[in-house]
């Protein structure tokens, strides 16, 4: 499994630096520019701009106080609005007063760096896991995820499609999955309760799992993004 | 009473101030919630939210401004805490009020918000630049008819110490503000919907439109500050206005009851009209409520 892990990496590598450079915008590129004062620095903003730093592992504390903040973590659950794919219009009956997920704790945040948790609602696209993914890294840890749909587990009725992925688990750790195409409000809430019970018993280490397997998680994303034209990795 | 106890006495006032800012901003979301026909949060959710931002992991700087930003934030609440006398009569609660404090009130008032766009600016989000441009400009003609009718207290009392100004109020209604200056009162009690950022002024934080304005790019513990500051601030807030304009409290309970409705005005209001643009809100600061405080002032002199 290992050595397998090593070979992906190594064949991909080369590739991926032959389409980073192909697919890189213009002012992404490494280059020489004049300055004002007229010195020619070189500037590489993919280095500059962006940390290219791997995620680290984050140790939770131990005992009572671990139990406490989880239980804290778990009753306040705040979801990044971000819809993928047909899935995500089941998403905004849950503030309405039928379904109410505010009395379970959980809110929706507009920014990933103040979620706590992502909802890949229904089939991912290509185009979209790449944005997935730079919403994913972003947050900050602990970071749950939760799948929604048939197509999230194994495509669904996207299975044998061209641009769509089949299982999210291959591409970021996923905490809870709902099945269903497309699962009702209800069933949402169900997987809130689920992801709520796997927190508070300290297994929702989604963002440990993915900086310890990371090389696994970006070699698996580079072979299905072929115009990867962002940093490595997104802080 | 020797310092030690003063400062001990501060920080106990801030403990109550922090948790009944916290309770009350959970009251109103449930009432909100309820206008709405749904059952809303849960009352303890605002303190489940602190330990929840402050417990994060892992927190990411843009530079040693974005650090400084949350923590102006919190000199503006704080600060603001540590000049205003609470109680009425009582020395242990008056806090570090003495005879020029209206004037540092007003200059704080602005020194948070001013911090917190240079922080916000250096996370260099575009939402955040947009929700400080905004901020700034919609506070800036808040401020505008609240220091009118300031102007025209200080000149009524004869005083700039909030202390003096509440110790005039005593004696039943008929001697507060409220009475004896309407229209000074009305000036500021509709700046005061700007102050608090409520719908229909809500656009520089605007959930859904713009993702909350400023603190786009704040996190952890950063936002954990900005949410701490913000329950204090709101429960100090109220006080200013309950000082000026509602004849001050002599008791705790006094000063609960009428912070919250101070308070519930602004959600009230929030409540029944949408949402303003910002080109909206700044324009009809700059008529109602500036033209109130301008007959104010013509008045008093």
């Amino acid at each position: 499994m290992a050595e397998n892990k090593k070979n992906i990496q190594k064949n991909d590598e080369e590739k991926i630096q032959e389409t980073r450079d192909k697919f890189l915008k213009d002012h992404n590129k490494k280059r020489r520019v004049e300055t004002p004062e007229g010195r020619v620095i070189e500037v590489d903003p993919m280095k500059d701009y962006f940390s290219d730093e791997r995620p680290t592992r984050k140790d939770p504390h131990k005992g009572v106080i671990e139990k406490f903040l989880n239980w804290a973590r778990s009753e306040s659950i705040w979801v990044l609005g971000f819809g993928t794919g047909c899935g995500s219009i089941e998403i905004p009956p849950l503030t309405t007063p039928r379904f109410d997920m505010f009395r379970f704790g959980v809110a929706m945040r507009p920014t990933p760096r103040q979620s706590s948790a992502l909802i890949i609602s229904g089939y991912l696209s290509v185009k979209t896991l790449k944005r997935a993914i730079r919403s994913y890294e972003q947050m900050m840890q602990p970071k749950f995820v939760l799948a929604l749909g048939s197509c999230t587990i194994n495509g669904g009725m996207y299975w044998d499609s061209y641009n769509t992925i089949n299982r999210v688990d291959h591409y970021m750790p996923v905490d809870v999955y709902v099945a269903g195409c497309m699962p009702r409000p209800e069933a949402l809430l169900a997987g809130f309760n689920q992801l709520k019970k796997r927190i508070r018993e300290g297994r929702a280490e989604g963002a440990n799992q993915y900086a310890e397997h990371f090389d696994w998680y970006k070699a698996n994303q580079k072979k299905i993004i072929k115009d990867w034209n962002m940093p490595d990795y997104n802080w | 009473m020797d310092l030690l106890t003063r400062v001990l006495f501060t920080l106990l006032g801030l403990f109550i101030i922090l948790n009944w800012g916290l309770l009350m901003n959970a009251i109103m979301r449930k009432l909100t919630a309820r206008v709405a026909r749904r059952v809303g949060i849960r009352w303890y959710q605002p303190w489940i939210n602190l330990v929840k931002l402050y417990s994060n992991r892992n927190a990411i700087s843009h530079g040693v401004m974005f650090q400084l930003g949350p923590v102006f934030r919190m000199m503006g609440g704080v600060g603001l805490f540590i000049f205003m006398p609470l109680i009425y009569g009582s020395e242990a609660f008056s806090n570090f009020s003495f005879a020029g404090d209206l004037v540092i009130i007003l200059y704080i008032k602005f020194f948070g918000m001013l911090g917190m766009a240079l922080g916000a600016g250096e996370g260099g989000h575009p939402y955040s630049a947009m929700g400080v441009s905004r901020g700034l400009s919609q506070v800036t003609t808040v401020e505008l008819p609240f220091a009118l009718a300031i102007i025209a207290l200080a000149v009524q009392y004869n005083t700039l110490s909030l202390h003096e100004i509440v110790a005039a109020q005593q004696g039943g209604i008929a001697n507060w503000t409220l009475l004896t200056n309407p229209i000074a009162t009305l000036a500021a009690v509709l700046s005061m919907l700007g102050v608090f950022m409520h719908s229909p002024f809500d656009l520089v934080k605007a959930p859904n439109e713009i993702p909350i304005g400023p603190p786009t790019e704040y996190h952890s513990s950063y936002l954990g500050i900005l949410r701490t500051n913000a329950a204090i601030l709101h429960v100090i807030e109220a006080v200013l206005y309950m000082n000026l304009f509602f004849g001050g409290a002599t008791s705790w309970p006094i000063l609960i009851v009428k912070t919250f409705l101070i308070y519930f005005f602004s959600i009230f209001v929030g409540v029944v009209f949408p949402r303003f643009k910002i080109e909206h809100s700044v324009r009809w600061f700059l008529k109602v409520p500036l033209a109130l405080g301008i007959i104010a002032i013509i008045l008093i002199l």
